[in-house]
């Protein structure tokens, strides 16, 4: 048996409300009302798609013994880099082995469930064992039309292997066709759209049917013996509906497109909703998962009574209910450097990132690994050659030691409104770590007033900076206050 | 065993120009103020000093890297001159590099030049943290600025010693409130305005809990001293009363603040060292009741408070007792920032330290004018660069010489 051993799911915590998107665009598009409902969520001003991807593999892989994952595959349509591997960063930031083999996968929506698959035919060949797929999107649209309101941000990661299989897989088919309902040219930032209608009736509603009929007759399932039908459609219920009633899947087995709560997350969002359909599935329940894009990839899973092993993990649902909703709908725009604010003579500051530097240091910055030293046993971030215990100072003691899962709560804390940020005011501080260690760190996801000497953080991996004079995005790990809502 | 530099230096001279915003002034005009006050004091010819000690911190808007800022400014003929900088100590480790060389009997004359052109800028506060933190930090130092990271002992120090926000916010409040009310008395101060408590508290807040009214002045200014040996100085100003270093101590942090849980974030470990040892180097045994007067490195509200702590005169978690109680107020039992501090009198980071002392040795020789002091025995300057977790301390003890 083979398939899903483990899934992982990551909404940002911000929530667009889109009636901000509606009052700030009604002017020149009343037509927007139609979807203007619910909310969308939308990453922090530090979060991009590599980041979101990597949030969401740390929740797959929580708990799972790393050293065992031996490939590594990240898909997204909006990735910080077209050349410099992005699943490489990722690889790093999970701490993942040196001997781990990653590839991106990018070109097309479909790409998140194209890296599924070629993660299951690596585990299917017995050429590999532990396969961790991560897909993330934080998306770009330009302002006031419908697919500002559609699109939200997220990410999905799934384990793959053979051993304590919690969804098994059945098989796939896919089409490939390229039906151009959008595309992005190189150098451009937006996408350009084609009419809608068209896109339903001759994409969605044609070729969908097309991949899951295949994969129906390939695998000999039948519409009725489905128990959830996912597939990403920005068009709705009614739309999916239909299409599942081509199929005899009954309605009631289609599952919501998740507009109301967080958007189409793109790339990542044919494995959100599979997540969302794999958590509240019971054993032996057949869920086929579609994609769409330049074609379709429909695959078939089967749950199995593992699945109960994993009530505890952050999925999809989890991840929704840490939330907080935004009404700005400038803020947003400016995180998404869609305007020209005056940020002063402060955000000039120039940063070129000396790769020599950060290659040397790679494990401690974007990896998060701190130091224990063997002689005296303290724990210790960053890494130095002598050890920060005044009664020890060893030196060359330290062994490697992973901060990135360390609880820890907040030492000490200020709000800065001096220091250029995106999102001001900066918060920062002294971060004591359960295992006695303490060091410096930036928060992020946190608003002024609801921290204190003792709160508890969890470490995120996030965008520290970007280079836009040389086009180099830096990550850097931040501590994330765990806050009530 | 070493026995440290008590009465082997004396101040011969000393200059500081009027800090503030002095836009039409370059540091190359800002040094020459401060060194003919200096050397006119000093009463000797430039041609005497034998060796230099420049400081400043912010090369890139100063004067550029190295000492010849200082050399062809001053038209010095040649002479050994040194540039220092250590963050916002700079001004003190200038005037120990001068008093170390006249102590070995290196030369007999020397001086300690401090300056900073600040208003250069384009903004207010200090520039910004960027390419000058180096390849590593610029990839790692999370996104701080200087009220921020002092900013950081507040709530430190309220965890430990359970203070409400409210009684703290009073406190470093009336610390400035205090510091305002000196700096009206000193013509050469950056803010000569006294300031209500409640619009010290009403004031906008730059980094919580630090309001603006909480931030030193940033100011343009310079700074000098000329010091020989107390034999020297006797022969050159016969009759006059003579200021003589009686303690001279650094202390620089060891990581131990930034990566170890045996600090708690709410005081200055450098402070702390470096007062004991001012202390035992100038014979002090009980700071509380011997200081006469104190400068402190006053950056931010806060950071007077905890360090009054750190200089071992108010006791653990009692500086705000000692602070509401008028203590170091200009007619309590220890003045502290007579002239001003940082906060009035500005800081120009180069300058600083030896501004303080400026202060000090004036308030010796009976030269402060509306705000002279009566009879102070001991001064101590506390100079301090960096931040809360990472940091430099200078201090010097200055008294009258009694050879």
């Amino acid at each position: 048996m083979f398939g899903i051993t483990s899934y992982g799911g990551y909404i940002p915590r911000y929530r667009l409300n889109r009636g901000a998107i509606y009052g700030a665009n009604a002017w020149m598009a009343p037509g927007l009302i139609g979807s203007a409902s619910g909310e969308k969520s939308m990453a922090n001003w530090d979060e991009d798609s590599l980041t979101l991807a990597v949030e969401a593999s740390r929740n797959c892989i929580k708990g799972l013994d790393k050293s065992k994952i031996d490939l590594a595959y990240l898909a997204s349509v909006n990735l910080p880099y077209q050349d410099r591997q992005n699943a490489g960063i990722m690889s790093t930031a999970l701490n993942l082995k040196d001997s781990v083999e990653s590839a991106d996968f990018t070109g097309s929506m479909r790409s998140g469930a194209s890296a599924l698959l070629a993660g299951i035919n690596a585990v299917k060949s017995g050429d590999y064992n532990n396969v961790l797929v991560a897909a993330g999107d934080r998306r770009i649209t330009k302002m006031g039309y419908l697919h500002e309101l559609w699109a939200g941000d997220g990410a999905a990661a799934l384990m793959l292997g053979t051993e304590n299989v919690i969804a098994e897989f059945k098989g796939s088919f896919t089409v490939t066709d390229d039906f151009v309902d959008h595309y992005r040219g190189l150098g451009e930032k937006f996408d350009y759209n084609w009419e809608e209608r068209w896109i339903k009736d001759e994409g969605y509603s044609k070729i969908i049917p097309k991949a899951v009929q295949g994969l129906m007759d390939k695998t000999g399932v039948k519409g009725e013996d489905i128990a959830r039908f996912t597939t990403p459609c920005v068009f709705g219920a009614r739309t999916i509906n239909a299409i599942a009633g081509q199929l005899g899947i009954p309605v009631d087995k289609t599952m919501d497109n998740m507009h109301s709560v967080c958007g189409d997350t793109g790339t990542a969002h044919s494995l959100v909703m599979l997540i969302s359909a794999i958590e509240d599935a019971k054993p032996g329940d057949k869920i086929i998962a579609v994609s769409f894009g330049q074609g379709a990839t429909a695959m078939l899973f089967e749950v199995t009574d593992k699945i109960a092993d994993h009530k505890d993990r952050t999925g999809i649902k989890a991840t929704l209910a840490d939330r907080k909703e935004e009404q700005n709908y400038m803020k947003f725009l400016s995180h998404r450097g869609l305007l020209s604010q005056d940020w002063m003579m402060r955000a000039e500051a120039s940063w070129r990132t000396a790769v020599t530097t950060l290659y040397r240091n790679r494990k401690m910055i974007l990896g998060m690994v701190g130091g224990k030293c063997s002689k005296c046993g303290t724990d210790q971030f960053p890494k130095m050659e002598i050890c920060v215990n005044p009664e020890c100072t060893a030196h060359h003691t330290q062994e490697d030691l992973e901060f990135s899962e360390c609880d820890g709560k907040i030492a000490s804390y200020t709000s800065d409104l001096l220091t250029y940020t995106l999102d001001p005011p900066a918060h920062y501080g002294m971060v004591e770590f359960d295992n006695g260690a303490k060091s410096l760190f930036d928060f992020t996801d946190n608003e002024t007033g609801l921290i204190d000497v003792g709160t508890p953080i969890r470490m995120v991996f996030r965008v520290r900076n970007i280079d836009k004079e040389r086009g180099f995005t830096q990550y850097i790990w931040k501590a994330k206050p765990i806050v009530s809502n | 065993m070493a026995d440290g530099i008590k009465d082997k230096i004396a101040i011969l001279g000393m200059g500081c120009t009027k800090f503030g915003e002095r836009w039409d002034m370059g540091p190359e005009n800002l040094m020459v103020e401060a060194f003919e006050e200096c050397l006119e004091d000093a009463g000797i010819e430039a041609s005497e000093i034998q060796a230099a000690w420049y400081g400043t911190c912010y090369d890139e808007q100063g004067t550029g890297k190295g000492a010849t800022g200082l050399g062809v400014t001053l038209r010095f003929p040649y002479i050994p001159i040194t540039r220092v900088e250590n963050f916002c100590a700079t001004g003190t480790e200038a005037f120990r590099g001068a008093c170390y060389a006249v102590a070995s009997g290196a030369c007999d004359i020397a001086l300690a030049l401090g300056v900073e052109k600040l208003k250069d800028t384009g903004y207010g506060g200090l520039p910004a943290i960027d390419a000058h933190a180096g390849p590593l930090n610029g990839q790692v130092l999370p996104n701080i600025s200087a009220p921020g990271a002092f900013a950081q002992l507040a709530s430190a120090y309220r965890a430990k010693f359970n203070v409400s926000k409210e009684d703290l916010k009073r406190a470093i409040g009336m610390i400035s409130v205090k510091s305002h009310a000196n700096g009206v008395k000193n013509p050469k101060a950056h803010l000569r305005k006294a300031v209500s408590i409640e619009k010290m508290l009403a004031s906008p807040i730059i980094a919580d809990p630090l309001g603006l009214f909480d931030c030193c002045g940033v100011s343009d200014g310079s700074a000098c001293a000329i010091v020989t040996t107390p034999e020297i100085a006797k022969k050159l100003k016969a009759n006059a009363d003579l200021v003589s270093v009686k303690a001279l101590q650094i202390a620089v942090s060891s990581g131990v603040e930034l990566g170890h849980n045996s600090w708690d974030g709410s005081y200055f470990s450098t402070t702390q060292q470096a007062s004991a040892r001012a202390y035992e180097e100038a014979g002090i045994k009980n700071p509380r009741e011997e200081l006469s007067m104190i400068e402190v490195h006053d950056c931010f509200s806060i950071t007077e408070l905890v360090t009054m702590e750190d200089i071992h005169i108010s006791p653990k978690g009692g500086a705000i007792k000692d602070v509401m109680d008028g203590f170091y107020n200009a007619d309590g039992q220890i003045p502290c920032q007579i002239d001003g501090g940082l906060k009035c009198f500005g800081h120009p980071i180069g300058a600083s330290g030896l501004r303080m002392l400026y202060e000090m040795y004036l308030q010796v020789l009976g030269r402060a004018g509306e705000r002279q002091l009566k009879d102070p025995k001991y001064g101590l300057t506390h100079n301090l660069g960096g931040f809360p977790f990472s940091n430099v301390c200078g201090l010097t003890i200055v008294g009258k010489y009694e050879g």
